[in-house]
């Protein structure tokens, strides 16, 4: 008890202070080499210069930022102990189990299908949210091998870049269509995944993690060098865009096209609301495919696994072909994404396909809470809007966006809408949810 | 047989580095089970720290090279080692205890970060210093061919292995050692002993990244050129070796560094440079199938 008390105890201005100095303290430190100091290059020569005031800048910062932060923790947790000894439990709602979380999700529907109406005529709403639409269906894609298989994958990026590159090169070599190379990257895509899936089988954790990572950089390795095939760090350019049901989206010419089908002027933004609807749709069909999976054995099985490999096995569940599928599926649903941004671009590059790309992959798997398919969505459109917004200050928001990976973190561990609840639960009283 | 010595030199030579950079993965992960991201970083900015000194002393007149050598690797190594704690204390340790993920994710943003960081206030251009330690041996020459042992070689071979006897002895002999063992064994019954756990982990963080230090030190001088992305590439290597040798073995981290550094030259000396990379990483793939825990790693056994 006295431990709690200790704990609890209330800090002293001076004792605030005191700590504050010592932040300051640090932050000269870290500071001194990096801000501080800065070499330039003058002539072929480097040259040192300083920044006083911006490094006093940020000791003053960081004193004043750690003063505040004190004293708002302080209150915070006395307000928490106050709260504890007046014997009212806090409440405790799961804000996954919620239902407020269903309509929330339909919300967000009835939203994502009026945007391009209401901002029919702003191209760059159309274009960011289509932006968002791919991290999510991405993130969905991931979250049936990270949230749901609890197979740790970080070289996702790879069959994104599959799924793209296979389109790129049906397309431009062969003269497919989006829709004929779409079941085939997918197909391509997967069989990618087994093929990945195959040596991890036996490794855990860490381990598969960074043989994932290798593999990502594998296949970016092999299409920056593998010119004939690729286009070596050129990429593929002028791929051609998905068409509406065989109406490509062009000026009237002498093939009937979208516009002069329908009757329409022709105008560029049918095109992009067309491509916004397009991955709305592949996007909500992954969802719904992914929620079905999860009712199926194969679904039970994959969250099964995660909890608890060795019962599974135990219980005579081939460990083997549960983590492959999951792999398989989760590779393909990257490659239809990769599909789409190919056409989407028109060009695509290996520049599209780094690592820190899988990092923001993983990154919004994990923020919005391993297995939660909503949760997927808000941290999309976090990470996607974060660095958007942060465009007038373009310089930091690569900062700002790690910075916001670790608030968040630590914020909430678990992510933003963390929950781990089985999809199906068995009720004492036989009754089934 | 020229060219195969001459890889050798420099497959050792760049082994070394990654096996400093390893230790700093393999102790984190021994002592709190997570991947340190951010520890590629913390080796650039290390570099960035010793162009920076460099520049200084030549700046001041200093010319010595020995003295400068020393005064870059124990400056490099104090704020480098500052930056290795902050990191801890920021972004790890409140999220102590919570899932596996979240502190991988708090990493990677952290690597994010501190990539950032420095091309914003150190510019994003290739950053050349003036050649801090030119020459070396002609060892021999074969039909044309010299082999030749850079003094720079030599410099990162002698800190290495020093370096490398006197952290082995830190960590079996001394009283820090044995408390950062039992850490890696059982953080809570270590802390029932009445040892500061927390402190433990700090001081692990602080030698990782001082070893990733000495590494960064060792490579600015050794390619003259630093820019704020090597920690990437570096860092991924250097926890490729040290999976390879076996995670959470120091030994293995060394010898998983040297393999991995032999690996890249004799590779990219016989075969194809662009590739050496995909060389590095298979041959992971094929280590981990057939003996997952790496190679002096033990393997794990999960009780029920």
């Amino acid at each position: 008890m006295a431990a709690l008390i200790l704990a609890h105890h209330q800090t002293s201005p001076a004792e605030r202070l005191k700590d504050a100095a010592a932040v300051a303290f640090i932050a000269l430190l870290l500071g001194i080499p990096m801000i501080g100091l800065l070499t330039v290059d003058q002539g072929g020569a480097l040259r040192i210069a300083t920044r006083w005031p911006a490094l006093f800048a940020f000791v003053a910062a960081c004193f004043v930022g750690r003063l505040v932060l004190r004293y708002a923790l302080d209150q915070w947790r006395a307000r928490q102990l106050a709260r504890d000894q007046a014997d009212t439990p806090a409440k405790e709602v799961s804000l996954a189990t919620n239902p407020l979380l269903n309509w929330i999700g339909w919300v967000a529907l009835g939203v994502s299908v009026a945007l391009p109406i209401v901002f029919a005529e702003n191209r760059y709403v159309v274009d960011t949210a289509t932006t968002v639409l791919i991290y999510v269906m991405l993130g969905w894609g991931l979250n049936v091998v990270v949230g749901l298989a609890g197979l740790l994958d970080l070289g996702y990026v790879a069959f994104y870049a599959v799924g793209a590159y296979t389109y790129g090169l049906l397309s431009t070599q062969f003269g497919w269509g989006f829709w004929s190379a779409l079941p085939v990257a997918g197909a391509i895509t997967a069989s990618f995944g087994v093929l990945l899936g195959w040596p991890t089988l036996r490794l855990r954790g860490d381990y598969l993690a960074i043989v994932t990572l290798g593999f990502g950089e594998i296949i970016r390795i092999i299409l920056v060098n593998w010119t004939e095939l690729s286009g070596g760090p050129n990429g593929i350019a002028s791929i051609p865009r998905p068409s509406f049901f065989g109406l490509p989206f062009k000026p009237p010419g002498d093939d009937p096209t979208f516009a002069s089908f329908f009757g329409l002027e022709y105008a560029t933004h049918q095109r992009i609301v067309f491509l916004y609807y397009l991955i709305l749709v592949l996007a909500l069909l992954t969802n719904l495919f992914v929620s079905r999976m999860r009712r199926l054995p194969i679904g039970r099985a994959w969250e099964a696994m995660r909890e608890d490999e060795i019962a599974c096995k135990a219980m005579g569940i081939n460990a083997r072909n549960v983590k492959l599928s999951a792999f398989a599926i989760g590779a393909m649903l990257g490659g239809f994404a990769g599909v789409f941004f190919a056409a989407r671009q028109g060009f695509i590059s290996p520049e599209s396909f780094t690592f820190s790309e899988s990092a923001i992959i993983l990154a919004i798997v994990v923020l919005g809470g391993m297995g939660s398919q909503l949760g997927v969505v808000l941290a999309s459109l976090v990470l996607v809007l974060l660095p958007e917004l942060g465009r007038d200050f373009a310089e930091y928001r690569m900062l700002l966006f790690g910075a916001a990976m670790i608030l968040i973190m630590i914020w909430k561990p678990g992510g933003i809408l963390s929950h781990r609840e089985p999809t199906l639960r068995y009720f004492a009283n036989g009754g089934r949810r | 047989m020229a060219l195969a010595l001459q890889q050798l030199i420099n497959g050792l030579t760049l082994g070394a580095v990654y096996g400093l950079i390893a230790i700093g993965y393999t102790m984190v992960y021994g002592i709190i089970g997570m991947i340190n991201f951010a520890h590629g970083d913390i080796y650039m900015v290390s570099a960035f720290i010793a162009v920076t000194v460099f520049t200084l002393l030549a700046g001041f007149g200093i010319s010595s090279v020995p003295l400068s050598l020393l005064v870059v690797l124990l400056v490099a190594v104090f704020f480098t080692s500052i930056y290795g704690w902050t990191v801890e204390r920021t972004a790890y340790r409140p999220l102590r205890g919570s899932t596996r993920l979240a502190p991988l994710i708090s990493a990677i943003g952290m690597s994010i970060f501190l990539q950032n960081m420095v091309q914003l206030t150190q510019g994003a251009r290739v950053k050349p210093i003036a050649p801090v330690l030119v020459g070396g041996i002609d060892v021999l020459t074969v039909d044309g061919f010299t082999v030749r042992l850079a003094y720079s070689q030599i410099l990162i071979v002698v800190v290495t292995v020093t370096l490398m006897t006197g952290f082995t002895w830190l960590i079996t002999k001394t009283s820090f050692g044995r408390q950062q063992r039992s850490c890696e064994q059982d953080r809570l019954m270590t802390s029932l002993l009445g040892i500061n756990v927390d402190r433990t982990i700090s001081l692990t963080f602080m030698l990782g990244a001082a070893l990733a230090a000495v590494a960064g030190v060792m490579v600015t001088v050794y390619y003259g050129v630093v820019d704020f992305f090597i920690g990437f590439v570096a860092g991924i290597k250097a926890f490729t070796a040290a999976v390879l040798g076996g995670i959470g073995s120091l030994p293995g981290a060394m010898l998983g560094g040297l393999l991995i550094g032999l690996i890249e030259a004799f590779w990219a000396a016989y075969l194809s440079a662009e590739y050496k990379d995909v060389a590095t990483f298979t041959i992971l793939i094929v280590v981990l199938m057939f003996r997952p825990s790496g190679l002096l790693g033990r393997p794990e056994v999960e009780k029920v």
